[in-house]
């Protein structure tokens, strides 16, 4: 068997994934990164994205919006606000929460509003992808 | 004397009475089980969190050269002239002095910081009630009529607090914060430790104190007879007296960003701090969320216990009387026939 690395994902309310992989895929902040057992210890911010994991024949996929990663040798510790499992999202509502988030691009006023907006595209976009690569 | 027909009435009224405050009990017991896992489910998360905090906090790049303190909007402390009080009440009531011992508080509160101008967000239907009766509602935009006002409504979300929908209502203060609109933010609230250690508590949540501490402005504890009575029915219901044990997961959460390994840091750590230490402030909102709904469905399963007790004294006392007016019937029965026959 490969060697494995430890992956924990926590979000505020539960912990997500307790699980061993072979290798990790994380969306860091200034893009993915991929994580192979005995990494050199890393901090790093996560962006909107998604989460990829392999155990042996299985890929696991989530998504995350905004989290935060520790890496060790043996251990990925990810501190998530929202993850979910592919299995776990809702998809009627992922794409009701795509449409929102189009209708408030077009209506922004200023930039702030229009960040907003375009961030809340982000992440359903990401989750819709994340549910439909199933 | 009641004749025995009403009286037996009563009872069967205040049997039916008792049922239901006994079904209350238990639910209100499951909920209170329910409500204490997630406080503990959340726990991971802060703990880790705050542990990342405190070792950025420590490196160079996050500090002021000049002070040798960390610099961030939020942790600069300022004069108090407006100041924000979230007050987390509950939904609903019969949960005996839950709302009314938390509005007394927060009042005590709002006297003592008499003076400033104070924005109200009420979390829960009966904080809600309770100030529309006494001050003006105001969106924070508007410009102030009254030194206080509610500036937020926030009802039904502690039926199940999920971080989703109250990360929201923290960020909208933490901005406001930021922007320099107000200088303070307080959560009044009911801390929860376990049934019988809980107490009502103002915990300045901005400016950011000491990290990984919680500075409590004021503390009120149970009394010795809240605290009998809420142990009691603990004790019937099967919910544990002892807080919960969280020393596994602390110590698991402890070792998540050690200082003494040399990270690559992705992103400078000035960055990642400023990004975090909002995080870290939506967290402790949250958990005042989660404490205080297990702390309301203890105050209920209480109060309930309380009430079903006090149900069973009744048919006691009742059933005494009714059977003192039936054997009095008997007896006048008695005498009647017996001075009847004399008669003869």
């Amino acid at each position: 068997m490969a060697e494995t690395i430890e992956l924990e994902i926590v979000t505020p309310e539960r912990l997500v994934v307790k699980d061993r992989a072979e290798s990790v895929q994380i969306p860091g902040r200034g893009g993915y990164l991929g994580i192979l057992p005995g990494h050199a210890p890393l901090i790093s911010e996560l962006a909107v994205g998604e989460i990829t994991y392999k155990h042996g024949s299985a890929t696991t996929r989530l998504s995350v919006a905004w989290g935060f990663a520790e890496v060790l040798p043996e251990k990925i510790t990810i501190l998530a606000e929202t993850a979910e499992l592919a299995a776990d999202i809702d998809v009627p509502r992922a794409e009701a929460a795509l449409a929102r988030a189009q209708q408030r691009i077009k209506e922004a006023e200023d930039s702030a509003a229009y960040e907003e907006a375009a961030a809340a595209l982000a992440r359903a976009e990401t989750r819709l992808a994340v549910a439909k690569q199933q | 004397m009641a004749n025995v027909l009403d009286i037996r009435r009563r009872i069967r009224s205040v049997k039916s009475t008792r049922q239901i405050t006994k079904a209350m009990k238990m639910v209100s017991a499951a909920k209170l089980r329910r409500a204490q896992e997630r406080a503990l489910a959340a726990r991971p998360y802060a703990q880790m969190l705050t542990n990342v905090l405190k070792s950025l906090y420590l490196r160079a790049d996050v500090t002021d050269p000049d002070t040798g303190l960390a610099k961030h909007p939020l942790l600069e402390s300022r004069p108090e002239r407006n100041i924000v009080v979230v007050v987390v009440t509950g939904d609903r009531g019969l949960a005996g002095g839950f709302n009314s011992n938390l509005l007394k508080a927060a009042q005590r509160f709002l006297d003592s910081k008499s003076g400033l101008n104070v924005d109200i967000e009420c979390v829960g239907r009966k904080g809600r009630d309770y100030f529309r009766r006494r001050v003006p509602g105001q969106s924070a935009e508007e410009a102030r009529t009254s030194p206080v006002r509610v500036t937020g409504e926030h009802l039904g979300i502690l039926k199940v607090p999920q971080f989703s929908t109250v990360a929201p209502i923290a960020e909208d203060i933490i901005e406001r914060y930021s922007r320099g609109e107000v200088d303070a933010v307080y959560v009044v609230f009911n801390e929860f430790k376990s049934v019988i250690a809980q107490r009502l508590v103002v915990e300045q949540v901005l400016p950011v104190g000491k990290l990984g501490e919680h500075n409590i402005e004021q503390a009120v504890e149970l009394s010795l007879e809240e605290r009998e009575a809420a142990g009691e029915a603990a004790v019937t219901s099967g919910v544990s007296l002892k807080p919960q044990d969280t020393t596994e997961v602390d110590r698991h959460a402890a070792g998540f960003v050690d200082g003494h390994v040399d990270y690559i840091y992705e992103q400078p750590a000035a960055q990642l701090f400023r990004e975090l230490l909002p995080k870290y402030v939506i967290a402790q909102i949250y958990r005042s969320m989660l404490e205080s709904v297990a702390a309301e469905h203890a105050a209920r399963m209480t109060a309930m216990d309380s009430a079903t007790n006090n149900a069973g004294e009744l048919i006691d006392s009742l059933t005494l009387t009714m059977n003192r007016a039936r054997q009095a019937a008997i007896t006048k029965e008695i005498i009647e026939i017996v001075s009847g026959a004399a008669a003869l």
